[in-house]
């Protein structure tokens, strides 16, 4: 695997172990870059490290004590001498620990991977406490503000650019900036500590934790930046940390409904995207490449979490995904059910969002007419001024009722906010289509 | 790491005691102070009178401007505070839930930024 390759895949995992050791987000970030830097130097002349994890962590411990040390010369301090000493300490222990570990860390690993969840070969868990779940708890600290929590965990558990998040959440990159600045700040002056919350606390906590892995997951689901209308890892990642957290608290009806709601959206990824990269919509998807582990194992997590617990928004949305998942087609599809579940699901969480999915079921229960009275009311809000999905949807309907010209003038509006390529490359086949038909 | 808990309250919430409640709630801050005390937390605190025994003095252009009352009208007041030593903002949030005015108002939970303080 290439350094890119790697740098996308552990940057997350190694930052947080990184902030473990070294007690401080910007101290593992500044190690982090210059182990990086060093890889893509050194790498290429002397061959990739037969463990580049393990590599990359130590190398950013060096190049962190060397930050510290630069640091004190400027201050001179005598706090910075001394935690130096410290980190160079805890270092040698570290190797020393190291060979006990790795033998240990094997029996642990054999026994933590109880399902395949798409996890990928040559990851070696840590086998004392997974760093990854305190530092989401920390990141997800209710002194954050909610947007920061978010986009504080997208940043460092995995590795999304300021400027996808910014996008994700329709806001400014230099907004979203600040945000991550101010957060980390606070981590630090206020010092809000890496550590999984007590017992007696934990329930509240999670509740922060499942809307920050809900969003991941949207993210990979929906990218917004990027070639593939869909990032995986991203996917999965979100999967995996909705596991652990239904490992952790399992009587939280709620992580149950969460996980079963990623894992049968999940289930459709192989049929999602066609071979030259274009997103293929749920109508035409080839539903034997739906993967029915995920399908039968997501099936019994919402019927379970709604036979325990309430009808939350998870629960609803993981009952919607359950219901195409058993039909065998669009057509044999219950579309009424899904309405129905979206009429309750809107009650519960009213959202522009979830209206527009509202009105796309009623099309195909009622007929695009249905439909398209209900989007022509939802074109008056606001918050959907820039999201491509609605003109994109409009445009559909109009296709879908031959009126050739109005849809052109939708796909087009569509196309002017749409910033998915994938999305774009479908949006100007159907503009063409139009066009042609015109 | 120390951190000052700011109690904000409504002053006039006190009005509406009578003196049986108002001396049990002065019991619980004792007892909790001494709590605090016993656990290694405790620095520093006391009660403050009430806002309208406040005067507020600023320099502008040289000039001492003095007003009558708290710095800003506000819905809860400050009435309170403690300074104490916590490992961590969680250890410090635990104490700050603790105080009895909690229930009623809110403390703000303030990170100091140490100075070398003549003795």
């Amino acid at each position: 695997m290439d350094i890119e390759g790697i740098f996308r895949e552990e940057s997350g995992r190694i930052l947080a172990t990184l902030i473990r050791l070294l007690g401080s987000f910007d101290l593992a970030e500044e190690g982090m870059q210059e182990a990086f830097a060093t890889a893509v130097e050194r790498w290429p002349r002397e061959g990739t490290p037969a463990k580049p994890r393990a590599w990359l962590i130590a190398t950013a411990q060096h190049k962190a004590i060397d930050v510290l040390r630069r640091r004190a010369r400027f201050d001179s301090k005598r706090e910075e001498l001394q935690r130096i000493a410290e980190l160079e300490q805890q270092f040698a222990d570290a190797q020393m620990a190291k060979a006990r570990i790795d033998n240990a860390g094997e029996s642990m690993r054999r026994h933590n991977r109880t399902r395949s969840d798409g996890s990928d070969a040559g990851r070696d868990d840590d086998p004392f406490g997974d760093d990854r779940l305190r530092l989401i708890f920390t990141c997800c600290h209710p002194a954050l503000a909610l947007e920061a929590q978010v986009a504080l965990t997208l940043r460092t558990l995995c590795g999304l650019t300021t400027e996808e998040i910014a996008r994700s959440f329709l806001v400014p990159p230099p907004t979203m900036a600040q945000r991550l600045v101010r957060a980390k700040q606070k981590i630090r002056d206020a010092r809000i500590p890496y550590q999984i919350p007590p017992e007696h606390e934990l329930a509240a906590r999670v509740e922060a934790v499942l809307l920050v892995v809900y969003l991941v997951f949207n993210e990979g689901y929906n990218a917004t930046s990027g070639e593939a209308a869909v990032r995986h890892e991203l996917c999965t990642e979100a999967i995996r940390l909705g596991r652990v957290v239904c490992q952790l608290l399992p009587r939280q009806t709620d992580a149950r409904a969460l996980l079963a709601l990623m894992l049968l959206h999940d289930s459709r990824r192989p049929a999602r995207t066609a071979q030259n990269g274009e997103p293929v919509l749920l109508e035409v998807q080839d539903r034997s490449l739906w993967n029915q582990e995920q399908i039968r194992e997501g099936t019994a997590l919402v019927e379970s979490a709604l036979r325990d617990g309430r009808a939350s928004p998870y629960a609803l949305q993981a009952a919607i995904a359950a219901v195409h998942a058993q039909a065998q087609s669009v057509e044999e599809t219950d579309w009424r059910q899904i309405v129905g579940l979206y009429e309750i699901l809107l009650q519960a969480q009213p959202s522009p969002v979830i209206e527009l999915n509202h009105a796309a079921a009623v099309a195909m229960a009622e007929g695009p007419a249905a439909g398209l009275k209900l989007l022509d009311d939802l074109g008056a809000k606001s918050e959907l001024r820039d999201y491509y999905l609605l003109p994109a949807s409009r445009a559909d309907l109009l296709r879908r009722l031959e009126r050739w010209t109005e849809a052109a003038d939708s796909y087009r509006r569509a196309l002017a906010l749409a910033t998915n390529d994938s999305a774009r490359k479908f949006l100007s086949r159907r503009l063409a289509e139009m066009e042609a038909r015109i | 790491m120390q951190y000052l808990l700011l109690i904000y309250g409504n002053e006039a919430h006190w009005e509406t005691l009578s003196e049986a409640e108002g001396n049990a709630i002065n019991k619980e801050f004792m007892d909790f102070t001494q709590s605090i005390a016993q656990s290694g937390h405790l620095r520093g605190g006391n009660e403050l009178n009430r806002t309208s025994t406040a005067t507020t003095v600023r320099l502008r252009d040289k000039k001492r401007l003095v007003t009558d009352g708290p710095f800003a009208e506000t819905k809860e007041q400050l009435g309170g505070y403690y300074l104490i030593e916590a490992k961590d903002l969680d250890d410090a949030l635990a104490v700050a839930a603790r105080i009895p005015s909690a229930r009623w108002g809110s403390i703000e939970v303030r990170p100091i930024i140490p100075h070398e303080m003549p003795s």
